[in-house]
């Protein structure tokens, strides 16, 4: 019996084992999720949703992916959940958005930082945008800034949440002129943030370019200034926060990609790693990327990896004083 | 009445197969315990990648109005509200079904679900520009103000008691408040890890309502060893529509309430059903019998929920702002298409806008149509014997709280929630004022920061929750409503307790 029970045992490890070894050659051999930890319908969202159609191809993922959300709390929820419950076998993706999670990590409270996930690739990035309402007063960020500074902590600026890309814009437009804004966080992030401004709640706010440009184009609202280190090819006309002469570079940029849990197997962070960008760069991926006005910036893992190092330090500088 | 123009759009063979498809699947997703509408238009949206933009909006509009009708379903035949909009049908209407009267509930709902539906389409293509402007004016501390006027009536919603009605609010009130706070990111009373998302609402929804009864059920099986069952006597459509018609009041309350909250971004279609509800038994000369399975119960709350479907899209339509989680998915149906809404939107696209509306007028109709047939069929499911019911909604109830976002731990919340509530109910504590402090907690808690971050950077506090037109008549209607329950819940209840003494 005892020798019976040592084979069976001897057995099961032997398939384990091999179970193990097969899994990188024959990954993936069933769909894959995709976490996202923010609601549907929002731009994270709807743009995972995009970037993933092709993963069924052959010469892609030759598995679907499919679209997790568990929104709350500015992302804190979802990827709380996918540092500490999701497995790690490749079957379980997360879409990162950089600096939220960065931050969010930096300032404590959560269950993870940027040494908690491995980057597998990026596939946009949506610098934030200064907006004020259609009939604001203000026409330029030189004039924010000036009633800013003569009336310290009144110029409300509304955004998406704390520790978010919006937020880091504000608090380095606030390092930069030196001056105090009162950066308001709205409940329900990017929209009801583009509503405060519309609606007149807020004197000014910072968004997301993709979504400013809509609201732009509707005659909603004005475009003061965009966050990044070069004009946007969306808003031409818009100039830099440098070059409206405020020292501000692109550390609120908000870069979206995919990313796995830090134990997931090499074999299949490289297999990820290799294919994810082909999908990213799909003809059908890039063409209604386009046609939605969501700005695509492909990164490789090497590239991404070195990107969330940079911000990690320039975060961990901003927020030190906080 | 440019709408009439693109009317034939709808009628194309495939979009009229589309619109068909869509309600039967909407139907079907909404009666789903634990799929919510936004869920169930999320999961369509990959579906419209291969249609023109009308066609995928076609299948999108249908999809989103008899999701919305299709919670009623399992609301009415289960107890299992399918969203939160839902909750204020099963009140009535699961008393309905218990007393054998499911199919008339289902005749009410979806006919009362089509009246109101129509009507707030109708809003919406009439009266959109209008809107847009007083959608804009619900600023943080007009929400916060709306969502006090919600607690006010929760001492009075389909409780015995007042104050147990008041205690199981705050129960809910404090539940809300559980995990991370939205704006500050602080995270609260989180004891252990299945906590620290907080409670959602859907899971909560399920185990609140849910599982009181599957234990109830599970208690009387063990009594009788004989498996009862009740007859479900047919209804005629005819008598239903007799019925609805003749119930103007509660059809007219659920309606204007309906259009008017499905208006205000932010606060969206959750609490749409249950103000409706409560007001419609206020204005009821059979107060008393709301609770114990009144048909107006049903009509107010079906009634509420579909009439905020068109105008929770105007400020989506007009500013490009969703106004509910539905309409931010809607968005994405409409940019992926390479529609991008604004004021523009009716003369830049109108043949797009004007089918995707006309599609949902046509919905609401088709929805009644189908809904009925299929009313008297659903309604058997009374028939089962109790055990097998019992188990089949807890079976539901488990996939349901699962399903939301995959996660044990809203199954565990899902789960305790129920087996608390069972317990309270014995002390005669009832789920509703529970889950509408459950709702309206995070609400009010975070507009008030959200508000008293803006009121410190400009005039106070004070100036900024209490001036203003707006500010006023909500502030009014605060304390006309809490003078209103203080006098019929706790002076006039004495002086009826006395007269039945007396007796």
């Amino acid at each position: 019996m005892k020798t019976f029970l040592k084979t069976a045992l001897l057995g099961a490890t032997a398939l384990t084992l091999m179970a193990s070894m097969s899994l990188a050659a024959d990954y993936p051999d069933r769909p894959i999720g995709v976490e996202v930890s923010y609601g549907a319908g929002g731009a994270t969202d709807f743009q995972a949703r995009i970037v993933t159609i092709p993963a069924g191809n052959e010469d892609i993922l030759g598995q679907p992916i499919y679209i997790l959300n568990k929104p709350g709390a500015g992302g804190r929820k979802g990827w709380n959940w996918f540092a500490t419950e999701a497995a790690a076998d490749g079957y379980m993706m997360s879409a990162y958005n950089v600096p939220h999670f960065i931050a969010q990590g930096i300032k404590g409270g959560v269950k993870y930082d940027a040494d908690s996930f491995e980057p597998i690739a990026n596939w946009g990035a949506d610098p934030a945008v200064v907006i004020v309402g259609k009939d604001s007063k203000f026409s330029s960020m030189a004039d924010l800034i000036a009633y800013a500074t003569e009336n310290p902590g009144k110029a409300t600026t509304s955004g998406a949440g704390l520790f978010v890309g919006h937020h880091i814009a504000a608090l380095q437009i606030e390092k930069a002129c030196a001056c105090k804004l009162a950066y308001i966080p709205t409940k329900g992030g990017g929209a009801a943030a583009m509503k405060a401004v519309i609606a007149g709640e807020t004197l000014a706010g910072i968004n997301n370019l993709s979504d400013a440009a809509r609201a732009a184009s509707a005659g909603n609202v004005k475009i003061l200034a965009v966050a990044d280190l070069e004009r946007h090819a969306f808003l031409p006309d818009v100039p830099t926060l440098k070059e409206s002469g405020l020292d501000v570079d692109n550390a609120s940029v908000n870069f979206r990609g995919l990313m796995v849990p830090k134990d997931t197997p090499q074999d299949v962070i490289d297999k990820l790693a290799t294919q994810v960008p082909k999908m990213f760069a799909h003809k059908r991926v890039t063409q209604k990327m386009k046609q939605t006005n969501s700005p695509v910036k492909i990164m490789d893992r090497a590239a991404v990896q070195a990107m969330w190092a940079e911000r990690k330090a320039t975060l961990t500088e901003l927020l030190k004083g906080l | 009445m440019e709408f009439l123009l693109y009317f034939g759009g709808v009628f194309e063979p495939l979009a009229l197969a589309l619109l068909i498809g869509g309600t039967i699947g909407g139907l079907i997703l909404g009666a789903t315990p634990g799929l919510s509408p936004t869920m169930a238009v999320a999961l369509l949206i990959p579906f419209t990648f291969h249609l023109t933009p009308t066609q995928g909006l076609i299948l999108l509009g249908a999809a989103y109005t008899s999701t919305v009708a299709g919670g009623a379903v399992s609301a009415i035949l289960l107890k299992i509200p399918g969203a939160p909009a839902n909750i204020a049908t099963a009140l009535d209407g699961n008393a309905m079904a218990k007393k054998g009267e499911g199919a008339r509930a289902l005749h009410l709902s979806f006919m009362a679900s089509g009246v109101g539906g129509i009507i707030g389409v109708l809003l919406l293509i009439f009266l959109t520009p209008v809107l847009a402007q007083w959608a804009l004016k619900f600023g943080p501390s007009h929400l916060f103000w709306i969502a006090i006027l919600g607690v006010t009536v929760i001492g009075s919603l389909d409780s015995k008691s007042f104050v147990k009605g008041l205690l199981s609010g705050c129960i809910g009130l404090w539940l809300s408040q559980i995990g991370y706070d939205d704006i500050q990111g602080a995270e609260r009373f989180v004891f252990f890890d299945a906590l620290s998302g907080g409670i959602t609402i859907i899971p909560a929804l399920i185990g609140l309502f849910a599982i009181p009864q599957v234990l109830d059920m599970f208690a009387k099986g063990r009594m009788s060893a004989a498996i009862e069952s009740i007859e479900v006597p047919k209804y005629k459509i005819l008598d239903s529509l007799k019925e609805v018609v003749s119930s103007v009041r509660a059809l007219s309350i659920g309606t204007v309430i309906g259009s008017i909250i499905g208006l205000i971004p932010g606060v969206g279609g959750q609490i749409a059903g249950l103000v409706a509800y409560d007001q419609a038994r206020n204005f009821s000369p059979h107060r008393e019998k709301f609770g114990t399975g009144h048909p107006e119960g049903v009509i107010a709350a079906e009634s509420a929920n579909n009439a905020m479907v068109g105008p929770s899209l105007v400020p989506l339509l007009t500013l490009s702002i969703p106004g509910s989680p539905t309409a931010a998915v809607l968005l994405g149906g409409l940019l992926i298409h390479g529609i991008f809404p604004g004021s523009d939107i009716f003369d830049k696209h109108p043949e797009v806008v004007w089918t995707f509306i006309n599609s949902m007028l046509l919905g609401q109709i088709l929805m009644v149509i189908i809904g009925i047939y299929t009313a008297a069929w659903a309604a058997r499911i009374a028939k089962a014997p109790i055990p097998i019911l019992a188990a089949a909604v807890l079976v539901l109830a488990l996939f349901g709280s699962y399903s939301v976002s995959q996660s044990m731990g809203d199954v565990q919340i899902m789960l305790v929630l129920g087996v608390g509530m069972y317990i309270l109910e014995k002390f005669g504590f009832s789920a509703a004022p529970l889950v509408l402090g459950l709702i309206l907690g995070p609400i009010a808690s975070d507009y008030f920061t959200n508000g008293s971050m803006i009121a410190t950077a400009q005039d106070g506090p004070w100036v900024y929750f209490f001036t203003g037109p707006l500010n006023i008549i909500l502030v009014a209607l605060v304390i006309a409503s809490i003078g209103y329950s203080f006098w019929t819940n706790m002076l006039r209840s004495n002086f009826v307790d006395d007269k039945e003494v007396a007796q």
